[in-house]
């Protein structure tokens, strides 16, 4: 292969099978002189540009539809994550319902239905039908959804398998019908296509949205499944209402352990230090602002005037030059001056974590132990992007003591369900030494014990390895939180084991010594000559020395 | 009612007010060791010092305190009924116990019984226990005095009359009277030399008493030997192995008594005894076959030089033991046969009892 021109050239478009070029092409092989080969002219006629849409219908796995079962939880988690988002955005306690209907064999309709503010009719078509279509791409403000890929990826694939439409049905308020839209997405030119549209006088609804997608998928329950990934977004979001109906019938109910919203996250405007060169580029150009100083100081976060000029100054440019006319080698400049300038760190008051006290009484809902311990880091900065760290531990009671601990990870209250190991949450609680807590654990690997570990990683940005968003990449930064976290939990839950120990070792002596009481009242009885009486009373003393003894 | 009695009851009470005032009731036991006893030259024995072991109420010791207790309670029975028990049966009584309390082997009675006699200072006979070890046996120049036990009459014993046989020591030997000329006691460790010495009357040739002590002197034999040395006012001579166990254990036993029952020791051991051999410098002399000495003996010397107030007390003991240590060997009293057979009677006893001024202390 040549050189390619393509946006994307990470694509396999052109791949295997295309004529090598010969002859004239710049990076051509020569390999004979027959002029059989491609030509510059000839290759120039096939290079085009590529969808984002087809790029992804062709690598459908890094969205996180690579097979059957993973597709349909995939489908229903962005659906799920976009009604939480939304509801909480506009304030409302969400009410979300989920349902699981088998269609035929290997196919299955999921409608995932909220109580949210509803989509303006304009917007419907882009936001289920275009790809990387989204109000949060843009913005750094902590939310589930980021890139404006998941729930248009779930229409296309559901259309990618079974060739019908995704089946949309929202409506804004009360004094207005609701408007039903069946959408395809065109995917040479990630457009949307309306394939029917509708006004719903009569829907049972005031206010809401709701999706049905018809997809190829595999129900099973168990680690991995949509139940499990149910069961850990209720524990997360203590303030949701779930209603679940898996194919088989069941009704699920998760009730609300908190009646009232998480507070707000606030949108921040990145810090200087988490920005890379050719952003800083783009922003320069895109800015409206007309000095340095004042792109400076309005674009990000933490910038004072007297910093501002202190940038320009190491930079060696003037504070009030035109933004858009730093040349290239400029701001390269500038962006050395800033990173080499300290700054505040970014605000991190925009971070909304779950909350110890949540955290606790939405697990203790969820897990019957023992134990229960969590704890909020206060927040931290990776890479100029504001995170927090929370972790909540259970300990014994009807937890599996046999084999690793059970791990939760959540990222934005979004529970992780794939990739567990590559997640640096996993690694994070991996090197922690547990046996420090009285838990056992072999080298390099998770603890075994009844132990039940959540870990959340809130952010406004979180950086994760993969755009299906399943594992946390290894940012030292964040590991570092975490394994602080765990060992804060981790110690507690060592104490509690100690003081379990303890109480089981003294209850073991009590009833080792209660065991000879009556011996000695009654060889004590048989040389004083006592009556029954007193060596009764002998007996009970004892005993009950015995019980208010600490040992 | 007779004052041991009397003492076993005042100790239970005092256990059973001390939990009635909810304190943790206590056994206070003279500690049975080498390292509670002091040796006075003048007493001549092993007295027991004033060290004690605290049996207070708590997990490691509720099981041997109940013992203890269940053990008291039998004790008082036997008394009470005139009756007696072996420390074998003792433990066959407590196998009758239930399961928790039960002892494994009868070493662990045999201790709590030790215990316990430690405790009231007495005699374990006095306790209406008694042992089952068997006593020595004696040949010689001796009439002893017993009693028939339905008649009531007195026996006279004449212990040159058992012919290749022997008289043997009773478990109890304070009824018994002696008469007898004999010049000295030859308290003799094992029973084969003890037979070589009968079979070939040695007891005539010497005029003496031959008693077979058979390793460790039990504390019959030790009455016995004892009460000879007392009443007939005759010298005793031990001859044993030349080894650490020989001199540490047996004749050091012999002539002050036991760390181990130190409160009986006043009555159980023999002051007026002394060491004919064999002695470190009789295997030089005699050119004795000999042993080398393994580790154990090695440390029974070491503890005997560091923990063994009898030993302390001689410079001539410590002398002769780091001698044996130095030379790393020892020899057994049989090992004169290496000569002649009766080496030991035509030679090296008579040779010994000329000078018995040099025997060691």
């Amino acid at each position: 292969m040549s050189e390619k021109n393509a946006q994307m050239d990470l694509l396999s478009t052109a791949g295997p099978g295309k004529s090598p070029d010969s002859g004239n092409g710049r990076i051509a092989i020569k390999r004979s002189g027959k002029n059989d080969r491609a030509t510059a002219q000839s290759m120039a006629s096939r290079q085009r540009d590529i969808s984002i849409s087809e790029f992804f219908s062709r690598n459908r796995h890094l969205l996180g539809f690579d097979n059957p079962r993973r597709a349909l939880l995939t489908g229903i988690k962005e659906a799920v994550d976009n009604s939480l988002d939304a509801c909480e955005e506009a304030g409302i306690l969400p009410e979300i319902e989920v349902g699981i209907e088998s269609v035929s064999n290997d196919r299955y309709l999921i409608r995932i239905r909220d109580n949210g503010p509803g989509i303006v009719k304009s917007q419907i078509p882009n936001i289920f039908g275009k790809l990387l279509y989204g109000s949060k791409f843009h913005r750094l403000k902590m939310s589930r959804g980021q890139q404006g890929i998941g729930i248009s990826a779930a229409s296309m694939y559901g259309q990618l398998t079974t060739g019908k439409p995704t089946r949309i049905l929202s409506r804004t308020s009360a004094r207005r019908p609701a408007h039903m839209y069946e959408i395809q997405i065109n995917t040479t030119k990630n457009k949307p296509e309306i394939v029917r549209e509708e006004d719903v006088e009569d829907w049972e609804h005031v206010q809401g949205t709701q999706v049905e997608i018809e997809m190829e998928a595999r129900y099973l329950r168990g680690r991995q499944s949509v139940d499990e990934y149910l069961r850990q977004t209720a524990l997360a979001n203590p303030h949701l209402y779930l209603i679940y109906t898996p194919p088989d019938g069941r009704r699920e109910e998760y009730e609300r352990s908190a009646d009232e919203l998480p507070p707000e996250p606030k949108e921040v405007k990145p810090h200087p230090h988490g920005i890379e060169l050719g952003v800083l580029m783009k922003m320069l150009h895109a800015t409206p602002h007309r000095t340095l100083q004042g792109f400076l100081t309005q674009e990000f976060s933490r910038v004072s005037v007297r910093m501002a000029k202190e940038i320009c100054e190491k930079a060696d440019l003037r504070a009030n030059s035109r933004p858009k006319s730093i040349a290239r080698e400029e701001s390269d400049r500038l962006f050395k001056a800033i990173n080499k300038t300290k700054l505040m760190k970014p605000p991190t008051d925009c971070i909304v974590p779950i909350g110890e006290e949540l955290l606790l009484s939405s697990l203790r809902q969820s897990v019957d132990a023992d134990f229960f311990t969590s704890t909020t880091r206060p927040p931290a900065v990776y890479r100029g992007n504001p995170f927090q760290v929370e972790v909540a531990l259970a300990y014994g009671g009807d937890v599996d003591p046999d084999g690793a601990i059970s791990l939760m990870r959540f990222a934005n209250r979004v529970p992780l369900l794939y990739q567990q190991s590559a997640c640096s949450i996993t690694r994070s609680a991996i090197d922690v030494d547990w046996r420090n807590y009285r838990v056992s654990q072999s080298n390099g690997s998770m603890p075994t014990g009844p132990l039940v570990l959540i870990v959340h990683v809130a952010s406004v940005w979180v950086p994760f390895t993969s755009e299906s968003k399943e594992a946390v990449a290894h940012y030292p930064e964040i590991m570092k939180e975490i394994r602080l976290a765990v060992q804060e939990c981790g110690r507690r839950v060592g104490e509690q084991i100690s003081r379990q120990r303890r109480a089981a070792e003294a209850e073991r002596k009590k009833s080792y010594i209660s065991q000879y009481i009556g011996h000695i009242a009654k060889a004590l009885q048989e040389i004083t000559g006592d009556s029954d009486k007193k060596k009764q009373k002998v007996e009970e003393t004892l005993q009950s020395m015995l019980e208010r003894s600490r040992s | 009612m007779s004052g041991l009695l009397k003492q076993i009851e005042k100790e239970a009470k005092a256990i059973r007010d001390k939990i009635l005032k909810r304190q943790k009731p206590s056994m206070r036991f003279p500690l049975r060791n080498l390292s509670n006893v002091k040796f006075d030259p003048r007493a001549g024995f092993f007295e027991m010092g004033r060290k004690t072991k605290e049996r207070t109420l708590a997990v490691s010791t509720v099981k041997t305190f109940a013992q203890s207790l269940k053990m008291i309670a039998l004790s008082k029975n036997l008394i009470e009924t005139d009756d007696i028990a072996t420390k074998r049966e003792a433990y066959y009584v407590a196998k009758g116990w239930s399961d928790e309390i039960r002892f494994g082997e009868q070493t662990e009675s045999d201790t709590v019984l030790d215990d316990v006699e430690a405790l009231f200072r007495v005699n374990r006979e006095q306790l209406g226990f008694v042992p089952e070890e068997k006593g020595g046996e004696v040949a010689g120049q001796l009439t002893v005095y017993d009693e028939d036990r339905d008649s009531g009459e007195e026996l006279a014993i004449d212990c040159t009359r058992f012919g290749s046989g022997a008289y043997s020591i009773p478990i109890s030997v304070e009824h018994l009277r002696f008469e007898s000329d004999a010049k000295f006691v030859l308290a003799i460790e094992t029973a084969g030399m003890f037979q070589r010495l009968v079979k070939h009357s040695y007891w005539r040739t010497a005029n003496c008493i031959l008693v077979s002590m058979g390793g460790v002197p039990t504390r019959a034999t030790r009455r016995f030997i004892r009460r000879l040395s007392d009443e007939l006012e005759i010298p005793v001579y031990a001859f044993v192995d030349c080894d650490p166990y020989g001199i540490c254990n047996i004749y050091r036993t012999l002539k002050v008594g036991s760390g181990n029952a130190a409160h009986i020791n006043e009555f159980f051991c023999v002051p007026k005894a002394h060491f004919l051999g064999v002695t470190p410098d009789d295997i030089d002399e005699y050119g004795l076959p000999t042993h080398k000495m393994t580790d154990v003996d090695i440390k029974r010397i070491d503890d005997a030089l560091k923990n063994d107030p009898f030993v302390q007390h001689y410079k001539k003991w410590q002398e002769a033991l780091l001698k044996l240590k130095k030379a790393g060997y020892r020899a057994e009293q049989q090992a004169f046969a290496v000569h002649d057979l009766n080496h030991v009677i035509d030679t090296y006893l008579p040779a010994k009892l000329e000078n018995a001024k040099a025997f060691l202390p």
